[in-house]
């Protein structure tokens, strides 16, 4: 298959997953929404149910959600709720909410009165550990995995196996790591890979069966690794952020010759950077798994007084070659608005230029954003 | 507001200075001082006999004496987006080394240079304003206050010794809040917020200091589970380990038990001053207890905090029998404040309930203070109740609960620019208010430090509707 017709189907399951929510339930099969981050999805493809990531929408506005929520909340939150109201996600038999962060600590509740009220899906409340690592946070991880899991099983009908959830950690470690593999091959190849097309193939994840996904995936990286050496002539960049998804903003990219290198995107690279072990206690490999997450604007550093994940950032860009970073400041997030001054600090001190681009969901004109990056593109080039 | 201060209140404004002085007392005499977050387990740290101040209580005093604005704008400059949480900003700035202060008059040996917009009316003897020679009422010099500019310590501490040095120092303002010496260490306990934990990690990194944190997971249900029970009692034992190798001491049980005994009887006298607002009519203005909430937060653990409510509980009888009150009106209404007061802006806040008879006779910081436990598992289990880390159920169960004790007739809801945990799920718990106490609700849009988020006209517009709302409901009911 030509490259062109891969990204046009990864494209395909990207821009319309309420198509495949659609062809799941009509095949019978049972689909558990996701809200971010770090929710254990290998417990939902281990109770063979599908689990669909929602991270908002670039397609909707703030209508219904208006009802449970103040104005300064992040949009991918709010767009949740929107799709949880309005009738998009009633397919859904279940929805995991975490709470790492102030806006999704009120939303779960948002979420869990709404769904009660409307009698649609159960929700299904996460609260992770800030102390990820030490025997009594991964104890905590544990227990709330093995809440999460009991709802699971209430609505699947069934117990989880450990052998169901070690089957389902070894397709998740398979999914991450093609998914490693293609950010490094997009990076080495932005000829072939458009940021458009990156983003499309990151973004289908959430949606499609992760071992069709994966296979897919695989295939593609093969094709992008015999292709010969890039003789790329724009800039590269890093991005960094929760998300950016937006076609349309990020065609602006590929117009002004701006390859993504690497990422640091929560949506993108922030959430497939650790595996988990696959043999021993199941669930306490997914807990040791959150514990190894790192460098990420919504986790506690123990090493608070060091500047690591300005540094790990800084580091990410000289490692990837790119000459700048792109930051995508999403408006209201907190935990990526506290870190933005030691993230400047570290490029700074790393001679990396930086812009830093405050983006929402419901943005639809992007003509200031599209001079800040063409100037950014100038800059670089110089 | 009552212009005779009485015993009670006089002890409580020591306390707070106290906890204050003590501090930069014990930074010159090179003793640790640290910041603490105000929901942290302040026993700890009394058990090691630290001296602790609090940023929230800090920021609160500084927005409140009118520098939030500046304050959070030079944490803007330093790149903390102004959607943060004003009181974080103020905080980060301030430990950034940036100050408010007057600005000097460098043309005379001493003085500032009066900001003319500053100061009250001038008033003849008839009490009519003075007119200047263009017509406009003119200014009385001795209300007028000097222009407020952005002062970095670290900047002044790299002077050479000298008169410019020692000018720019008196230059800070001179409020307790704006006297907080730099932290050696910091105390956190996320219960309030998340926000607090990059708060706090940001405090850590620019001052390089250690951290000891206090993580308490949100909680879905009405009370927390014995899993979150177990992983925080366990970071408590933590805690204790590390103030041990920060203060090279062993950790003194009986101290520690001293100040839980203390920080108890501080929450019962607490939310026993809080129930006198049960009296209708009211023996205080609510809006006292903002005041004294000052407190709870920074000497929960000294035996002269919870004297000092015991001594506001005298004052408060004496109301009741003598039938006064703080409040410096008629009480017709009685309201639940939701939220966080907008302290640059508390006479503002408080004009349009005055012009209108109504009272503040509960906040949600009577339960959200009363830490009240026998054990150290209750102990856990009271510090995992902050108004932000509890389920909507618990949440509205607190609020309903002080509203019938209390006796409100209607709600008035903050919807807080600077707290988003706080402010998240406000529209349902209004919904829940109004259908289970038959009560109206009306909101406005606000800030707890930063004024610009603040909008007078429609705060009055909604105390207005509310107002209306209450009347009409009092009439259904004769």
């Amino acid at each position: 298959m030509s490259l062109e017709n891969t990204f046009k189907e990864f494209q395909a399951a990207a821009y319309n997953p309420k198509k495949l929510l659609d062809e799941y339930k009509a095949a019978g099969k049972k689909v558990i929404g996701v809200l971010p981050y770090y929710a254990p999805e290998e417990l939902v493809y281990a109770a063979g149910m599908v689990p669909m990531g929602i991270w908002g929408s670039n397609n909707k506005n703030i209508a219904l959600a208006k009802e449970y929520c103040a104005t300064f909340y992040c949009t991918i939150a709010q767009l949740a709720l929107e799709m949880l109201l309005d009738g998009t996600m009633d397919q859904l038999d279940g929805v995991i909410t975490p709470t790492i962060c102030d806006t999704l600590r009120p939303m779960s509740q948002n979420y869990r009165v709404a769904m009660a009220k409307l009698k649609k899906m159960p929700t299904i409340f996460l609260a992770h550990p800030q102390y990820r690592r030490p025997a009594f946070g991964l104890q905590f991880t544990v227990d709330q995995y093995t809440n999460v899991k009991k709802e699971l099983e209430a609505i699947c009908g069934h117990e989880i196996t450990d052998e169901d959830i070690r089957g389902a950690i070894k397709v998740y470690n398979k999914y991450r790591q093609a998914r490693r593999e293609f950010v490094k091959l997009a990076g080495e190849h932005p000829e072939a890979v458009s940021a458009v097309n990156r983003s499309a193939v990151l973004k289908a994840g959430y949606f499609m069966e992760k071992p069709e996904y994966t296979e897919k995936l695989e295939a593609l990286n093969k094709e992008l690794a015999a292709l010969p050496a890039s003789d790329w002539k724009g800039v590269k960049i890093v991005t960094s952020g929760i998300i950016c998804d937006n076609p349309v903003l990020l065609k602006i990219f590929d117009e002004n010759g701006i390859a993504i290198a690497t990422d640091d995107v929560a949506h993108e690279s922030r959430t497939i950077r650790v595996d988990a072990a696959e043999d021993g206690d199941p669930m306490m490999a997914l807990a040791k798994q959150f514990a190894d997450e790192d460098y990420d604007v919504l986790l506690y550093d123990e090493a608070s007084n060091q500047n690591r994940r300005g540094e790990f950032v800084a580091n990410l860009v000289k490692e990837s070659g790119a000459s700048g970073l792109v930051l995508f400041m999403q408006q209201f997030c907190d935990p990526e608005e506290m870190e933005y001054p030691y993230l400047k600090k570290a490029l700074d001190a790393a001679q990396i230029p930086h812009i830093k681009l405050g983006i929402d969901q419901q943005m639809r004109d992007f003509g200031q954003a599209a001079t800040a990056i063409q100037a950014f593109a100038d800059v670089l080039s110089v | 507001m009552a212009k005779e201060v009485s015993p009670g209140v006089l002890a409580l404004r020591k306390v707070v200075d106290d906890v204050y002085a003590d501090a930069r007392k014990a930074k010159a005499e090179g003793k640790l001082v640290g910041w603490s977050s105000s929901k942290f387990p302040c026993e700890l740290a009394e058990a090691f006999d630290l001296n602790v101040m609090y940023p929230e209580n800090q920021a609160a005093g500084i927005a409140a004496n009118r520098d939030g604005e500046i304050m959070c704008q030079a944490a803007e400059d330093l790149g903390f987006d102004n959607d943060i949480c004003g009181y974080a900003r103020i905080s980060l700035a301030y430990a950034a080394g940036k100050r408010a202060a007057r600005k000097i008059d460098w043309d005379k040996e001493d003085g500032y240079v009066i900001n003319p917009a500053t100061g009250k009316p001038l008033k003849d003897e008839n009490g009519n304003p003075v007119l200047d020679e263009n017509g406009k009422p003119k200014k009385d010099p001795k209300t007028q206050t000097p222009f407020i500019v952005l002062e970095d310590i670290h900047e002044i501490e790299a002077l050479p010794e000298g008169r410019e040095k020692e000018r720019r120092l008196e230059s800070i303002q001179p409020y307790r809040q704006m006297r907080m010496p730099q932290p050696d260490f910091v105390l956190c306990c996320n219960n309030i917020c998340n926000c607090m934990t990059k708060w706090y990690e940001n405090i850590a990194r620019m001052c390089n200091i250690p951290l000891i944190m206090i993580d308490v997971p949100y909680n879905n249900t009405m009370d927390p589970n014995p899993e979150n029970i177990k992983y925080i009692r366990a970071q408590f034992d933590n805690a204790i380990k590390q103030l041990e190798e920060l203060t090279g001491k062993k950790f003194d049980e009986k101290k520690f038990e001293h100040a839980c005994a203390q920080a108890n009887r501080t929450a019962s006298n607490w939310l026993k001053v809080c129930d006198y607002l049960q009296y209708k009519p009211a023996p205080m203005s609510g809006f006292d207890l903002f005041n004294h909430m000052a407190d709870v937060v920074t000497a929960r653990g000294k035996k002269e905090a919870a004297d000092a409510f015991e001594l506001l509980e005298q004052d408060l009888e004496k109301n009741i029998k003598e039938g006064t009150s703080t409040l410096p009106f008629p009480e017709q209404y009685r309201v639940m404040f939701e939220g966080i007061p907008c302290w640059p802006k508390l006479p503002n806040l408080f004009k349009p309930l005055k012009a209108n008879g109504v009272n503040v006779t509960a906040v949600v910081y009577a339960p959200a203070f009363g830490f009240v436990y026998n054990n150290m598992d209750e102990m856990v289990s009271a510090y995992c109740k902050a108004p932000n880390s509890v389920s909507i159920e618990k949440g509205v169960e607190w609020r309903e609960g002080i509203c019938r004790a209390n006796k409100v007739d209607g709600v008035l809801v903050h919807y807080n620019r600077s707290c988003k945990p706080w402010s998240g799920y406000m529209a349902e718990m209004q919904r829940r208010f109004t259908e289970d106490l038959g009560i109206p609700c009306a909101g406005f849009d606000g800030d707890q430090a930063d004024p610009r988020n603040f909008n007078e006209a429609q705060y009055e517009t909604r105390v207005q509707g509310l107002v209306e709302a209450m009347q009409i409901r009092k009439e259904n009911m004769e």
